[in-house]
């Protein structure tokens, strides 16, 4: 208990004596395995590549320095592309992951015994692998393209709206539902007027947020063949043309900007 | 008529909420169920239309016997019961309207409700409803936007557009200063005159409850331990409801309290 009796009265502190022992030592434990990390992690490096690491940075800057801007043009459509895989995929991935939020959400799922852990399954092993891997998979099993992209995405978005919109469900108020249950609405109604309405906003801030962060991933999933920007972006690695390399690394940062506008809008919108 | 025959329900806990209670409401009667904290008041109003699944015992609406229905048959007399919640209950996010038409879902289909095209009478029942209850102006915004006292309001008109046979009412004030409380109160009760319909009034305030309801039912511990008009609730009777407590201080109080109120009433019409 942290209140300990003396003389002068009742002594009140936030621990006791044994928890600011357990917590100082747990301090000390992680320094040790900071200083022990560094020291396994520094043991193979060549510090002469290190040293002259400021020289390879600048000479590659060098080589990507003017970005070759005339290169837009042909970056246009794998930029169309990229924006429709994100699109796509996110739609896919939410009209998927919105049922098996129901089904994994403690208050509206049919059976916890039964739907609850698989629904619970799906959300984790989506979430449990990459985008990149998803398409690494996809391509050889669908052959490169922007199909393989699509489908990577929505995979993944599976896991990440499903959780966060159980989530939501689950901190629905429990009244309202009630009230509307008691005017002897159905199960469908049900859904309609009593959860709808309050996880709406939930509902659209996931999915814009998901869409925000699968314009960033879409514009790699090219590298493992799966369209779009990365395609180009790896193509262009591969021959060594850095200028080439800078300008589609300006034009994914100016999507990733215009998307996380457009989401910052949204959200701004439904609150 | 409504008949509650013998409920029990014990929950999965092992804890005693209902100890075989037993009552008839009378068409028109406006009856208080009064009790301490945890003395089984919600879980009553809730058995008697299955929110909370009663372990044993009948409830009769009329002749239905509500305790023996299958799902679908559930929803048709739930219908028929209207509830009024404390807090509200109302889905914030919808407009006032939406909320008064809820009420209607048991009788519309799913695409109905769904698209809000309701029947046309409906409509013009919610606003003949919303008129009722001084809400007309209202009807556009949205329930959030609203003052507690006309949340209420919105709630009482939810139920009443179920077209009910009995109201069920838990802690209609518990969340409504003084003034307020006694205008939501009195306007149930004028409704429940009107229209010839029972009610039973979860609350919590004993003043209340003497001022507005015809008779009154003491819970505790999950039975029934005072049945009779709201002039025989004394001293003795409370104390049997509640346990020791100084009641005459209390009552007291609240006539200060309503002394108080009257007076800064007063106070404040003078200085308009």
């Amino acid at each position: 208990m942290p209140v300990t009796q003396t003389e002068n009265g009742p002594v009140w502190r936030l621990r006791t004596p044994r928890a600011r022992l357990a917590l100082w030592a747990g301090w000390f434990a992680l320094v040790a395995l900071t200083v022990w990390c560094w020291q396994v992690m520094t043991r193979d490096t060549i510090w002469l590549f290190v040293l002259d690491a400021p020289q390879q940075a600048a000479d590659i800057g060098s080589r990507m320095f003017p970005p070759r801007l005339a290169y837009i043009e042909r970056l246009l459509w794998p930029l169309w592309d990229t924006i429709n895989m994100a699109t796509l995929g996110t739609l896919l991935g939410v009209v998927i992951a919105t049922p098996i939020a129901f089904l994994a959400a403690r208050n509206t799922s049919p059976s916890l015994l039964i739907a609850r852990p698989i629904a619970l399954f799906i959300i984790v092993a989506s979430r449990s692998i990459n985008s990149l891997i998803w398409a690494l998979l996809l391509v050889s099993i669908l052959g490169p393209g922007l199909l393989a992209g699509i489908i990577a995405i929505a995979l993944r978005s599976i896991g990440f709206v499903g959780k966060l919109l159980y989530e939501a469900i689950e901190e629905t108020e429990a009244s309202q539902i009630e009230a509307i249950q008691a005017t002897g609405a159905g199960g469908a109604q049900l859904l309609n007027y009593g959860y709808w309405p309050q996880i709406a906003p939930a509902f659209w801030g996931i999915s814009v947020f998901r869409w925000d962060i699968n314009i960033r991933e879409s514009a790699v999933l090219g590298l493992v063949g799966a369209g779009g920007l990365g395609l180009q972006l790896q193509a262009s690695l591969n021959v060594l043309a850095w200028p080439q390399v800078t300008t589609i690394l300006l034009v994914i940062l100016a999507t990733v900007v215009f998307s996380e506008w457009v989401s910052a809008k949204v959200r701004h919108a439904i609150i | 008529m409504l008949t509650v025959d013998a409920l029990t329900k014990t929950y999965k806990t092992g804890d005693k909420a209902l100890r075989s209670v037993s009552f008839t409401v009378p068409k028109g009667q406006v009856l208080g169920l009064i009790g301490p904290s945890g003395a089984g008041k919600s879980t009553l109003i809730r058995c008697i239309n299955r929110l909370v699944e009663p372990t044993e015992g009948r409830v009769l609406l009329g002749d239905l016997d509500i305790t023996a229905l299958p799902a679908g048959d559930l929803r048709r007399a739930r219908r028929r019961i209207g509830m009024i919640f404390q807090e509200y209950a109302l889905v914030e996010r919808l407009t006032v309207m939406e909320n008064v038409l809820s009420g209607r879902l048991g009788y519309v289909g799913f695409w109905r409700s769904f698209l809000r095209r309701f029947p046309g009478e409906d409509v013009e029942n919610a606003f003949r409803l919303l008129d009722r209850v001084g809400l007309i102006d209202h009807a556009d915004k949205r329930a959030d936007a609203l003052s507690g006292g006309q949340r209420q309001r919105v709630g009482i008109a939810r139920a009443l557009a179920q077209d009910p046979e009995l109201l069920l009412i838990d802690e209609p004030t518990a969340s409504l200063d003084p003034k307020t409380s006694r205008q939501i109160m009195r306007l149930i009760v004028e409704i429940c005159a009107e229209q010839d319909l029972p009610a039973i009034i979860n609350i919590h305030d004993v003043v209340l409850a003497q001022q507005f309801t015809q008779r009154i039912i003491g819970l505790r511990a999950g039975e029934v331990v005072f049945d009779g008009a709201p002039e025989l609730l004394d001293e003795s009777v409370l104390t049997r409801i509640y346990g020791e407590e100084d009641w005459t201080a209390m009552r007291r109080a609240a006539e200060e309290d309503h002394h108080a109120e009257r007076d800064a009433a007063e106070r404040m019409a003078g200085m308009v």
